[in-house]
């Protein structure tokens, strides 16, 4: 780790001005943050603290629900209009890390954790995204954690976040504090796929500022499920994760959503998925028959080969998980 | 003399628990000598070739920077050759010796140390140290092929390449009913919570060291080889240790490292290794791929066990495991035959960890008697029952105590084993199949040479002061409880000291050997100290009474134990039988322990509250290596890639089944007059078959690799 410099700002507004500067970068809760600069990964000079800028909180709009950026995840999964309207993003939390870890990150924080590819962690071996240029030994090694979807040959690193698998399936937009104004950005067009320029990954700019993440009305109380597999029962990224939200009327599936973590290079939504379900009655075969659309087009590498079947079962339980639910309704 | 109700077999909690869990208890990281500086290690990033230039200018610049040690400037050590090496060192080839030259051998191997004012600094400092590298090509695969006998020193020490007894080949060639399986066991790493650290300080040509370690007075006699020096001028102190596994058994190249830096810099330095560093600085279990052919006839009667194990090893060092003691040892089988291969390759040495070798060697045999079984047709249990070896046909010795039988049957009992459906894939619970599996444990009981002072004061305390350590098996207790009985005093008025090589010699803490070893010791010099009261001129009623009816402020006594005639006579062993229920998800590749009973010989029990906490600390580790624990091995680097705690996974809380562990009756006094055999690793033998048993039988696949992750699950 090198010297750096620390301060806490107590707004939003004006930080992105401050945050402009080459080796300047925002600090919440600091849980990937400080990894990656004891791990020699990140070298930031001057860290701005923005967990205390006010942009705390979680708030039901007409149009949609508003989670503030430097909400803790803890508190997100505990608030209530979370806990009766957003179920799928509280399951989706609930699942993510540990307590610990819970008590400190924030949903900024969380959206923009950088990936667990091995490689990528170890400074010591070439990785594109980390040292643009150095090659993607992940291709060829050590890649079960690595994505099936949206890879390129310079990179086929997943991105981690739990939380942004569930919200990219509700269509939600961050809100960005630019230097110009706010600015908001659907979530699925936020994240870049890695192309020949793995090292970009997202749309924000220079100085940019999440302030929020932002649910539209229409995505709200839905019932829907997050299924995540993993090694361990618990304190691990997912191996594969799907997240279902269904609208069901009269018997037929009128909307659907469905995304899968642990697969794609960035949150993946499953639109063959989606249209397999949508205008279909509501039962067993059509799950079935949609779930197996899930893999489609994945390119896998013999080390994640197996995330290929796994990605189909679980979209199955996750959709069948939710079809109990709405029954049970 | 009013002796209180003996402690022995009593449930006393730790003695040490609330000075742990206050913060108060000083772990060899936390010394702070006066001055204390702090060093930063660096490593190389390829595994074999020579370093060209080390390029330090710019750490050196770095205010607060007090010193940058590499091959190119630290002094030159002797590296003596010791008298005799000690039972945790290899018996072959030279251990690593560090900043001696250019040379790399391995990926990770320390090539320089920063030390500054803070940790900071030195780590600050250690990232801009520039090493260029002239690389050789690496043996960097593990390939059995490449097997070759281990030398004759370590032969020797009991890891021969070939051993056995009978015609193997020939029973198997007529045997009516056989098994041939191949098995693979990953690479694991110890991963104790408390990192390895080590803090020198000199005084003129007096080195102390606060060090983690599992044996003080080793680190003092390696320390005294590599330096050329007198042991008399070394004392090494570690009160406590948190966890070790066996990394700690051996004196690492960091201990070194930290008296060379403490010397350039003329101030104390510590030395903590990083997570990362862990995984090359310090040893590991290692990959270990087994082939075991059995024979039986209808009967289940074991009628020959071959079994092979190549394990990796480093070029430099040859640490060898005793993977195949359990193919002589566990069943009664004429024929016997087991071949050892060490696979050389660029990697730094494995070590001992939990279990070691036995462990290993037990997970393939176990493994392999369940598939015998199937074959049969016959209960898994039964067919062990049917091959208990009434003596130890390695050595033709009788038993001088074995309850496995008892085990057998309790383990079973409160298993509920009577409900399991032999045909695989026949149990479910919703969507999960669900397995039952056993196995049996078994480890070798030693003993080791020992010595206790044990002072009674005026007061009416004691202490008792031995140089042995406590990684967390609850040894501060467990003879605590032995001399307060042996003193008829209670608990809370006897204190143990330990770990400080100025006391009175301990052998080393591991092997399961501590408690029947420095317990007897303990109890040797409370005995001499109640004679020595015995034999005072006035009596009293209570010890203090007698100390001051004689105007004693206090009463020394030494008493030391070792073992005797009893290791000619009698072959020892801890005992065990381990039974699984396992949930098995086949569509999400999950397999979950759902619960696990552990029925254990282990002689006289002398704490059930810290015997039991041992026994679910090794289950743990058990699901660990079956289900989750492996270095994720890149062969381009030669390097671990998941070297972290967050992608190297260990069991966490949620993997935590309920865990039921018992202790079947029985003392074994001619081991040793306590009764005890000692119980750390039998604690984590037999977990990993019973578990991949109870896949089989779940599952009705054979997988033939730990850990058993989703991969090997789903396809
Ligand atoms: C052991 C462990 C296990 C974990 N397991 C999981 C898991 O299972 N699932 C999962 O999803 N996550 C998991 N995580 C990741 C964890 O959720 C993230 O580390 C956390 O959410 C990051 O939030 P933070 O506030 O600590 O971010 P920080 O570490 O403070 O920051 C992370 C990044 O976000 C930037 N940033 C933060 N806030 C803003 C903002 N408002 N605007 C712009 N940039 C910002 C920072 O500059 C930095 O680049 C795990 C983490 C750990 C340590
Ligand atoms: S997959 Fe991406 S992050 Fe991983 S090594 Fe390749 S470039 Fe780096």
């Amino acid at each position: 780790m090198r010297a750096f410099t620390y301060e806490r700002l107590d707004a939003a507004t004006g930080a992105s001005r401050r945050a402009d500067h080459p080796g300047t970068t925002y600090i919440a809760g600091g849980t990937d943050l400080l990894q990656l600069m004891q791990e020699g990964i990140a070298h930031p000079r001057a860290l701005l603290d923005v967990s205390r800028v006010g942009t705390t909180g979680v708030t039901a709009q007409l149009d949609g629900i508003r989670i503030g950026a430097a909400t803790r995840l803890a508190d997100v999964i505990e608030d209530p209009i979370v806990a009766e309207r957003l179920p799928l993003v509280a399951e989706a939390l609930a699942a993510s890390a540990s307590p610990q870890v819970r008590n400190m990150a924030t949903i900024g924080g969380n959206l923009l954790q950088k990936t667990r590819c091995l490689y990528f962690r170890d400074v010591t071996t070439p990785c594109n995204k980390r040292e643009p240029g150095s090659g993607c030994p992940a291709q060829a090694g050590q890649n079960r954690l690595n994505a099936v979807f949206g890879g390129s040959p310079h990179c086929i690193a997943t991105h981690a976040s739990d939380l942004a698998v569930a919200l990219v399936a509700l269509d939600a937009e961050v809100i960005v504090e630019r230097a110009g104004g706010e600015k908001s950005i659907r979530l699925d067009d936020f994240y870049r796929l890695p192309g020949d320029t793995p090292y970009v990954e997202t749309a924000l700019e220079p100085g940019d500022l999440i302030t929020a993440v932002f649910v539209p009305i229409q995505a709200t109380n839905l019932p829907g499920r997050y299924l995540k597999v993993r090694d361990r029962a618990s304190f691990e990224w997912a191996l594969v994760s799907a997240a279902v939200a269904l609208v069901v009327a009269d018997g037929e599936v009128v909307a659907a959503r469905v995304a899968a973590g642990g697969v794609g290079t960035k949150p993946w939504r499953l639109p063959a998925v989606e249209d397999r379900l949508v205008g279909r009655p509501m039962d067993v075969q059509t799950l079935q028959l949609a779930a197996e659309a899930a893999a489609d087009g994945a390119d896998p590498r013999p080390g994640n080969a197996f995330k290929v079947p796994l990605l189909v079962n679980a979209v199955a339980r996750a959709l069948a998980a939710t079809a109990d639910q709405e029954a049970n309704r | 003399m009013n002796a209180p109700t003996p402690a022995i077999g009593q449930p006393v909690s730790r003695v040490d628990g609330p000075a742990k869990v206050t913060g108060t208890a000083r772990y060899a990281g936390e010394f702070a000598p006066d001055g204390l500086a702090y060093a930063a290690v660096v490593t190389s990033t390829i595994p074999k070739g020579r370093i060209r230039r080390i390029d330090t200018t710019a750490a050196e610049t770095i205010p607060g920077v007090l010193a940058v040690v590499s091959h190119l400037n630290a002094p030159s050590l002797p590296y003596h050759e010791m008298e005799k090496r000690p039972q945790v060192d290899p018996k072959s080839g030279d251990q690593l010796q560090v900043f001696q030259g250019p040379d790399i051998l391995f990926n990770g191997q320390p090539v320089a140390a920063v030390v500054a004012q803070t940790q900071e600094i030195a780590d600050a400092a250690a990232s801009c140290i520039g090493i260029a590298y002239e690389e050789a090509e690496a043996r960097t695969v593990f390939d059995p092929g490449r097997g070759r006998e281990p030398s004759e020193e370590t032969a020797k020490g009991g890891r021969p390449g070939a051993s056995g007894r009978g015609d193997a080949d020939g029973a198997l060639a007529g045997a009516a009913v056989t098994v041939d399986a191949a098995y693979v066991q990953a690479r694991e790493h110890h991963n104790a919570i408390e990192p390895h650290v080590t803090i020198a300080s000199w005084e003129g040509d007096r080195l102390t060291l606060y060090d983690k370690t599992q044996w003080v007075q080793n680190v003092v006699d390696e320390i005294a080889h590599v330096f050329g020096m007198d042991k008399e001028k070394i004392r090494v102190i570690s009160p406590f240790v948190g966890g070790a596994f066996g990394s700690a058994l051996r004196t690492w190249p960091h201990v070194t490292i930290a008296a060379i830096a403490a010397r350039m810099a003329g101030r104390p330095v510590r030395v903590e290794l990083s997570r990362r560093q862990l995984y090359n600085a310090v040893g590991y279990r290692p990959h270990t791929e087994q082939r075991v052919r059995l024979g039986a006839d209808r009967d289940g009667k074991l009628t020959a066990i071959v079994q092979e194990a190549a394990a990796q090893v480093a070029t430099y060092e040859e640490y060898a495991e005793t993977t195949l003691q359990p193919a002589e040892t566990t069943y009664s089988c004429p024929n016997v035959r087991t071949a050892y291969r060490l696979v050389e390759m660029d990697v730094n040495s494995p070590c001992p960890m939990r279990g070691p070798g036995i462990v290993t060697g037990l997970y393939a045999l176990e493994a392999a008697m369940d598939e015998l079984a199937f074959e049969l047709g016959m209960d898994p249990v039964e067919l062990r029952l049917r091959n208990h070896a009434d003596t130890n046909e390695k050595t033709g010795q009788p038993w001088s105590s074995k309850e496995l039988r008892t085990c057998y049957e309790t383990g079973a009992e409160r298993f509920g084993w009577a409900n399991r459906i032999p045909e695989p894939r026949s149990m479910r619970v919703g969507t999960e199949l669900v397995g039952y599996g056993m196995a049996t444990a078994i480890y070798h009981a030693d003993r080791g040479a020992a010595e206790m002072q044990a002072t009674v004061f005026a007061n009416g305390t004691a202490v008792i002061r031995s140089a042995a350590s406590d990684m967390g098996p609850g040894t501060y207790t467990s003879i605590t409880q032995i001399a307060a009985d042996a003193l008829g005093l209670p608990v809370d008025a006897v204190r143990f000291e330990l770990g400080d090589s100025d006391l009175p010699t301990a052998p080393v803490h591991g092997g399961s050997i501590t408690l029947a070893s420095v317990g007897t010791a303990a109890s040797a010099a409370c005995e001499a100290l109640r004679d020595k009261l015995d034999r005072l001129p006035a009596k009293g009623g209570s010890i203090a009474e007698t100390l001051r009816a004689n105007s004693l402020d206090r009463l020394d006594a030494k008493g030391k134990a070792a073992p005797g005639e009893e290791t000619k006579t009698h072959a020892s062993s801890a005992f065990g039988a381990v039974f699984v229920e396992v949930r098995v998800d086949e569509g999400l590749g999950a397999v979950r322990v759902k619960r696990m009973v552990g029925a254990y010989d282990v002689g006289r029990v002398v704490n059930p509250k810290i015997a039991r906490s041992q026994c679910i600390g090794g289950m743990m580790g058990g699901i660990g290596m079956a289900l989750m624990e492996q270095a994720e091995w890149d062969e381009r680097f030669g390097k671990v890639m998941n070297a972290n705690l967050a992608e190297y996974l260990v069991p966490v809380c949620a993997d935590t089944p309920d865990l039921d562990v018992v202790f079947v009756p029985g003392e074994d006094t001619i081991f040793n007059p306590l009764g005890a055999k000692g119980l750390a690793e039998i604690a984590i033998c037999g977990v990993a078959p019973a578990i991949t048993s109870a896949v089989f039988h779940a599952t009705g696949r054979r997988i033939r690799h730990i850990p058993i992750m989703a991969e090997r699950v789903i396809g």
